[in-house]
Parts: C-alpha cells; structure tokens; sequence
C-alpha cells in the first residue's frame, strides 16, 4: 500500500471534490423545481397531463442514468441540425450537458417523492384550512407544499444521497470530478487500489455529512 | 430501422444477445446479492457488537460509494487478491475467471448490501410475538425461521425487493470496464461502429424500458401470490 | 461444519470450477480492439487490424497456439496483471513510467502521433517541419514545440485516457492546455467532429482512418512526433517475471524471451515491414 502517493493524490481529490458538489448541488436545484413541476402534473385530474407526467418519471427512472448521459452528451450532439441551434452553446459544454442529465434523473425520482408526500398529507390539515376560509391556492402553497416537504425529508435526503454517487458518471463525459480525477491519476501512476480507496473514502465522508445533515432538519422540521 | 435487422449487417441480433447477458448478469447479481446478505442480514440483527460492525460496515461503505467506483475496486483490486491467492497455490496455474463471474460479482456485492437493509428491515417488523410463540412451543431455530419467519419477511420485503432489482439491473450498464457484453456495451460498439450514437442509445434506453415493464408486471403477480390470506 | 459454511465453501469452490482453468499452451494476447488500423473490430466483431494479424504471426513464430483478447484501454494493464490474459499488443508504447509496473519486449513499430483538426479550422495550415523527434531536442523541435504552443493556448485538446498523448499534453512541454481525456478514441472522434474540441491528438494513422472512414473532414496539423514524452515504439506488453517469482514468474520471463526472439525473426523475414504496409500504407515497423 503506498501511502505516500495517497498522501500526494489527496489535495487534487480534494480539489475534484468542489467538483462534484458543484455538480449535485446545481442538479439537485434545477432537479427540484423539475420534481414539484412534475408532482403537480401528476395530481393533475386532465388524463393527459397526469399520463404525461407519469411516463416522464417512468422513462427517466427505468433507465440508467448512464444511458441518459449519453443520449444527451453524444446523441444530441451527433445531430447536426442541433448544432446549429443556439441550444447548442449549452449542450456543447460538458458541464451542462451532465447537469441536465442529472436534473432530469433526480427530477423524476423527485417527483415521485413529493408526489406520494402529497398524497399522503392528512386530509385533516387541508379540511382545517378550508373550514378556516383560507382560499384553495394559498392552502396550496401555504399548507400542502410546506407539510409535503417535510414530509419527504427521509426519502429525499436518500436521493440527496444517490444524486451524489450519480455525479460520479460525469468522469464518462470528461468531467474532472472525483472519480474522472481518480481514474486520471491511476492512468498514469498504476496504482488503482490505493487511488480508488482514497477517493471512495472521500464520497463516504461526504455521504456521512450529509446523512446527519437530513437527520438534523428530519428533527429540526418534525412537528410530532 | 434497417440497423436492427437479424444477420450480419444488422445489429438486431447482437442486441438481442446482449439483453440476455444483462438480464442474466441481473438475476445473478441478485442471487449473489441474496448470498450476501443470508450472511450479513443476521450479523446485523446479532446482539455481538463486532459483527454489527462488520455488517454495517459492508452496507454503509457499499450503498454510500458510488457503484462506478466499487466495480473499478473490484475489477483492479481483484488483481492482488488473484495473485494473491495464485502465490499461495504454487503450482495451480493461470485462474481465469471469467467476465460474467466478475461482473456478476461485483454488481453482486452492491446489490447485497441493498438486500441486507430491505431483509433487516423486514425481520425487524415482524411482530415480536411470533419469534415467542415459536419458541415457547419449542421449535427449533431453523424449523422456525423457515416456516414461520421466512414466509412473513418474504411478503413485507417483496416490495423493497422490487427496489432493489430495478438497482441491480440498472447497475449492469456499468461493468463494461470488464468486457462483459450487455445492452450499453452492445450499443456503445454498434454506435461507434455505425457513428449514430443517438439511435443505438435510445433504443437501449427502450430495451431497459421494456426489462423494467416486464419485471414490474412479474414482480406484481409474486406480491399478489404472497400476500394471499392476508 | 453448519450449514452456513458448507454452502459458502460449495458457491465459492463452483465459481472456481466454473471460472476455467486453463491448460497454459495457449497465449493469450489483449488488445483494445478500438484503435484503427493499429486494432479494431470489424462488422461481425471479429479482432483484425495490424496487431491482430501480427500477434498470430509472432506465435507462429513462438510455436504456440494464441488467443487474442478484447480490453477496454483504461483496463488493460490491470487486465494483464490479473493474468486476463499473457501479453499486450495495443498500439502501447514503451515508455518509463509503463516499464515501473509491466516489461515490454523489443520495439516492433513506431506509433507517430499527430493533431488533428476538421477542414476550416483557424490551426490549419501551421507552419512546423514534417516530424520532429522529442527525444534529442534540436533547435527545430524546439521551435516547433513554440509554434505549437502558441497555436494551443486556449484552444480545447482532446485525446484518450492513459496515453502517451495525454503524457505529452500534459508534460508541459506545450505549456498549459486544457486537456479533456475520453475512454476511446471514438469518443474523441465524435467530439472533434462535433466541434466540442478544437484539436485531437492522437497516432496520425488513426486520423487518416477515421477521415476515410467516416467521410468527416478531419485533417492532420503540425509536425509528427516521436520519442521524448511519446516513448520509444510500440512493444509487446507482459508481466514483470519478478512480480510472482516461482514457476508463473519463471514462465513470464519466458515468455518475454519467446517474442523477443519472434519479433527478431519476423522483422528478418519482412513480415513487420509487409504487414506494415498493409494496414498503413507506409512501412512503421521498428
């Protein structure tokens, strides 16, 4: 086990690690909005919509995420049309081509998420604003938004979780995250063992911060 | 459409092939996933507090690293254990293991540590009363735990079991660090070959749309037979 | 023994069965399979291009049956140490840093490396000599490392993971560029053609076949190189005899003396040379 070079290797691990909470914390940002967008959709009484959302999250769901990287980074950018569009100046990037990826994958898991909280609000909380005259919007966004994310704290601090291993994928685009770096330093130093372990000790330190971070709101939130 | 075709010019029949290797792969995965988790389901429900800690151990570190890394650990660190090993046998010569036991494998230990928690959780919400039934009537540990206890965990883990195949069979698109030809290694030679990534992509994504519609449909039949008399 | 324990011993001593034991007269080569006309795969997935065809003539040489194995690049030494397979002929070159963990045989070609653009690109045109060697630097190379310098700065290079391009890219000697690493050299293919890179490196023929094949306008730029970051020719790639010691050691060992040989007799009788041509159209044997 050579040590030294995992005492060398760790500052550029580090370093790749800014990387890869760049990347989950843009997807989980633009993945949220996607997920309440779709969770609605889905509540929606028209056939249509609510089919629509539904295949969205089946389709992104019961695909690996690999492959919808790669439908997006190399497909998209096959097609010459596309190229000529000023989409193009986004999905030329990398950077972006991963981040929609990811914010279309954690969105659907998301909206499932937030769509079972939903569902599962006592109706007795949305029968006390109404008998309180509070119009149906505002218990909307006042009352079943704030009451179904607290309630989907467990389960999407679980996605929070996987969103995190999933960034690790953005090495199969060029991205120089944890694991790009990682596989970067073994290419040229044959050491995949000890690189490998380092890194994985990075991503478990990263999930041990933010399991206890959920486990803080989960208490900080509860109104049991 | 023609670039599906059956026969030598058409990638049809690679394709196919390769469904069956990632359908294969799976289902092994998930079996030795099951392995793992005989064994560390009880180390977890153990009152000794080191096998706690070995079995917590395994399924924090598996389920908190992502898969791409664990599989590249596995694959590259299989090296020393191989040579390892080989040292030890002297004169047992050349231990070729092949791709789809190492690939298997190492989905395997990922999917294990899945299994693990869906079966701990399982045992742990089987009303206490019925272990002491058992025991006060006297039935032996393994008498008990297969008639009784199985039957019931089975039912309440069917459903987090569905969870966990989905992860499993998704989790195949990765290992082709070792070689192994499934559906997103078949597509990634067909689309460099052809120079069409988005076709063969997407028809990959439709070919996992189709294992995940066929599995739920199954899964569905076996939670319904479970949970008859219920 | 309980239960538990004999069921462990029977699943692990049926996965030894099942993975095979071989008889160890066949050799078995890896090669990436990725990499025209060094090495590819042709519609029916078959391993062809030089290496291949070279491989079976070098064991013919050897007197021994082969196999030629497919391996993913970025796997193929840890491939070899993990005795997937006994030797490596994958456009690799010899240089140092490989010789720190694996031992080449004799040189058997030389891979020359070249960028590459598509047709309209602004680094078209660059005015360097033909081919410079970077392992005694004269004035010309160094002149044209400085053109090439120039030529790079803020320009996106792309090229594949593990390779002496990516060595000589990030060895400095072109100041810093900002480099992106792929698995394949398909994938860098795809994305100079899609205009996500401004320049590729890669071995020149690797280009001229992607151009030919796929019809995009990818042309080469600058001079060729050679040696220095580059390494010395491509060799046969095998395991150090010294890593395991005892009779595996001792076979290894052997083995690198058979292709030595083989490679000795094979340039003498033109086979190299003739095989060379084939697959380049220029004689590239060392």
């Amino acid at each position: 086990m050579d040590l030294e070079l995992i005492f060398t290797s760790l500052p550029k691990l580090l370093s790749a690690a800014v990387v890869t909470l760049k990347l989950l914390s843009s997807s989980l940002f633009f993945g949220i909005f996607i997920g309440l967008i779709f969770a609605i959709l889905r509540l929606n009484k028209n056939p249509f919509i609510n089919k629509f959302a539904y295949g969205y999250s089946y389709v992104f769901r019961g695909t690996p995420l690999l492959v919808q990287i790669f439908i997006i980074y190399y497909g998209l950018g096959q097609i010459e049309y596309f190229r000529s569009t000023f989409l193009w100046v986004i999905f030329k990037e990398p950077y972006w081509c991963a981040i929609i990826a990811f914010a279309l994958n954690t969105g659907a898991y998301t909206s499932e998420i937030l769509r079972s909280a939903f569902q599962t609000i006592k109706p007795g909380i949305i029968e006390a604003g109404k008998s309180l005259g509070i119009s149906n919007k505002i218990i909307f966004y006042k009352i079943q938004i704030p009451v179904a994310i607290r309630q989907s704290l467990p389960a999407y601090g679980n996605e929070i979780i996987l969103m995190m291993k999933g960034t690790s994928l953005a090495s199969t685009v060029t991205l120089m995250d944890i694991t790009g770096v990682a596989k970067h330093i073994v290419s040229t130093t044959y050491k995949p063992l000890e690189i490998f372990i380092t890194a994985g000790g990075i991503y478990l330190f990263m999930t041990f911060i933010i399991h206890n971070l959920i486990k803080y709101l989960e208490k900080k939130y509860s109104f049991q | 459409m023609d670039l599906l075709t059956f026969g030598k010019t058409g990638w049809g029949d690679e394709l196919f092939y390769a469904t069956l290797m990632t359908i294969a792969v799976s289902i092994t995965a998930l079996l030795i996933g099951f392995l793992f988790s005989i064994i560390f389901t009880p180390l977890k429900l153990s009152n000794n507090k080191f096998l706690n800690f070995i079995a917590n151990s395994y399924t924090t570190v598996i389920r908190g690293v992502p898969e791409l890394l664990v599989i590249y650990l596995f694959f590259f660190g299989g090296s020393g254990a191989i040579m390892y090993v080989a040292s030890i046998f002297g004169y047992f010569e050349y231990i070729e293991i092949n791709a789809f036991i190492t690939g298997s494998l190492a989905i395997g230990i990922i999917s294990g540590a899945y299994s693990t928690e869906v079966f701990r959780g399982a045992i742990q919400s089987i009303d206490k009363g019925q272990f002491e039934a058992c025991k006060v009537l006297g039935f032996k540990r393994y008498i008990y735990f297969l008639k009784v206890i199985m039957p019931q965990m089975l039912r309440l883990a069917i459903p987090n079991l569905s969870n966990v195949w989905q992860i499993t069979l998704k989790d195949t698109s990765l290992i082709s660090v070792t070689g192994l030809v499934e559906i997103m290694r078949q597509s990634y030679i067909a689309a460099g070959s052809t120079r069409d990534p988005l076709f063969f992509y997407s028809f990959a994504a439709v070919l996992y749309l189709m294992l995940t519609f066929l599995s739920m449909k199954l899964i569905n039949r076996l939670e319904v037979k479970y949970s008859r008399g219920v | 023994m309980n239960i538990f324990k004999k069921t462990i011993l029977t699943v692990l001593a049926s996965l030894l069965i099942i993975g095979n034991v071989y008889a160890n007269d066949k050799i078995r080569i890896g090669t990436e399979g990725a990499y025209p006309p060094w090495n590819s795969k042709d519609a029916a997935g078959k391993l062809i291009g030089f290496e291949v065809e070279l491989a079976y003539s070098l064991c013919r040489y050897i007197g021994r049956q082969c196999e030629v194995v497919e391996q993913d690049w970025d796997g193929m030494i840890p491939a070899l140490q993990m005795r997937k397979f006994d030797a490596i002929m994958a456009g690799m070159s010899i240089t140092d840093e490989r010789k720190k963990v694996i031992t080449f045989s004799q040189g058997y070609a030389d891979e020359v490396a070249a960028l590459a653009v598509m047709k309209g690109s602004s680094l078209e045109g660059m005015s360097t000599p033909e081919g410079i060697s970077l392992s005694k630097p004269n004035s010309d190379a160094k002149k044209a490392l400085k053109t090439i310098t120039e030529a790079l700065t803020g320009k996106t290079v792309c090229t594949q993971t593990g390779t002496i391009h990516q060595n000589f890219l990030e060895s400095g000697d072109v100041g810093k560029v900002n480099v992106r690493t792929y698995k394949t050299q398909d994938e860098v293919n795809l994305d100079l053609t899609s205009g996500r890179c401004d320049v590729a490196l890669a071995a020149a023929v690797a280009f001229t076949d992607y151009a030919e094949k796929s019809g995009k306008s990818v042309v080469l730029v600058g001079p060729t190189f050679s040696g220095g970051a580059f390494g010395n020719g491509v060799g046969v790639g095998l395991r150090q005899a010294s890593q395991l010691g005892g009779t595996l050691g001792a076979r290894d060992a052997e083995l690198l003396k058979a292709f030595n040989k083989a490679i000795n007799q094979a340039r003498k009788d033109g086979v190299i040379s003739r095989l060379a041509i084939k697959h380049f159209g220029f004689d590239a044997s060392m």
